[in-house]
């Protein structure tokens, strides 16, 4: 099972910008475990959520041929918080992409239409990991982008301007 | 669009201060990165991000660091090879290969007492603004 937290992409543009959904449902569990009878969604899992939207992005700019790490969380920001029942809306945009990774801002809200409501915003900033200064050398099969991966992102086709 | 000495410098500092979370006063010509204001690996890559958008004025012409310009890379395999370091030392073959690959660092000191520990000191702030200087000449 992949920790996976976005439920599909909604707009795909290759090594410019993406956006993704995610439903919070009150079935989930982790909406149960912050406060008591006051379900929300972490916030630490709509980073993830982020993250894995802009991880995609910048993975296929390149092809998924290169193993795509978070490496840092500059900034994150939180305006509001996100509840079940609403859909949670990132957009996300890379401003930098070299040989050795990616920067990448982004933002979080509630709902698809304009000006709804501003959950968090974020930078974000991707390694290349086999690209690495020190020259540290990692497993040569790419553990981020696997085959089951690959699989999973075709489902996302239906949403979203992408190839695989 | 040209700098003043001044503007690069803040800038810099700026950039450091965002991507390593340290406050101004910390941050000194001399200040190293690693030891002295805790940069890790990672943060080499976030610092030449942070100084291309900073130091970029027309996103026509966006300006650029080249990979293993500003930060060499494959230091820690250089330092384990006995042909560069031996007994603690640069050897003379070490140190003109760190020339060549950091011609914007004061050797000053260095030239003095080629130890590791100085060579760690080369990678400070002013190494960084003497690098942005060169290239915006």
């Amino acid at each position: 099972m992949r920790w996976i937290w976005i439920d599909k992409f909604v707009a795909f543009h290759s090594k410019e910008s993406a956006v993704a959904i995610k439903n919070i449902s009150l079935a989930e569990e982790h909406l149960h475990d912050l406060y008591p009878d006051f379900p929300v969604m972490p916030n630490s899992l709509i980073i993830e959520g982020l993250a894995q939207t802009s991880g995609i992005l910048v993975g296929e700019a390149r092809n998924f041929s290169e193993k795509v790490i978070l490496a840092k969380i500059g900034r994150a920001t939180f305006h509001r918080l996100a509840r079940p029942g609403e859909t949670l809306v990132y957009s996300v945009k890379i401003e930098q992409l070299s040989e050795t990774g990616a920067s990448v801002s982004g933002e979080a809200r509630v709902g698809l239409e304009p000006g709804a409501p501003l959950v968090a915003e974020i930078e974000l900033m991707f390694s290349h990991i086999d690209q690495n200064l020190a020259g540290t050398e990692f497993p040569e099969h790419n553990f981020v982008f696997t085959p089951q991966f690959t699989e999973l992102l075709k489902t996302y086709r239906l949403g979203a301007n992408i190839t695989l | 669009m040209a700098f003043s000495k001044e503007e690069i410098y803040k800038k810099v500092q700026g950039v450091l201060e965002d991507a390593l979370g340290v406050d101004a006063e910390e941050i000194t010509p001399t200040a190293t990165l690693r030891e002295d204001l805790g940069a890790e690996s990672i943060d080499f890559l976030d610092i030449v991000f942070r100084l291309e958008k900073a130091f970029t004025t027309d996103p026509a012409k966006p300006f650029k660091i080249p990979r293993g310009e500003l930060f060499p890379e494959n230091l820690p395999a250089m330092m384990a090879d006995e042909k560069f370091v031996k007994d603690g030392k640069l050897t003379p073959t070490g140190s003109a290969e760190l020339k060549k690959r950091m011609p914007f660092a004061d050797f000053t000191e260095f030239d003095k007492n080629p130890s590791l520990e100085n060579a760690q000191r080369l990678l400070n702030v002013q190494t960084i603004v003497n690098y942005i200087q060169s290239k915006l000449g």
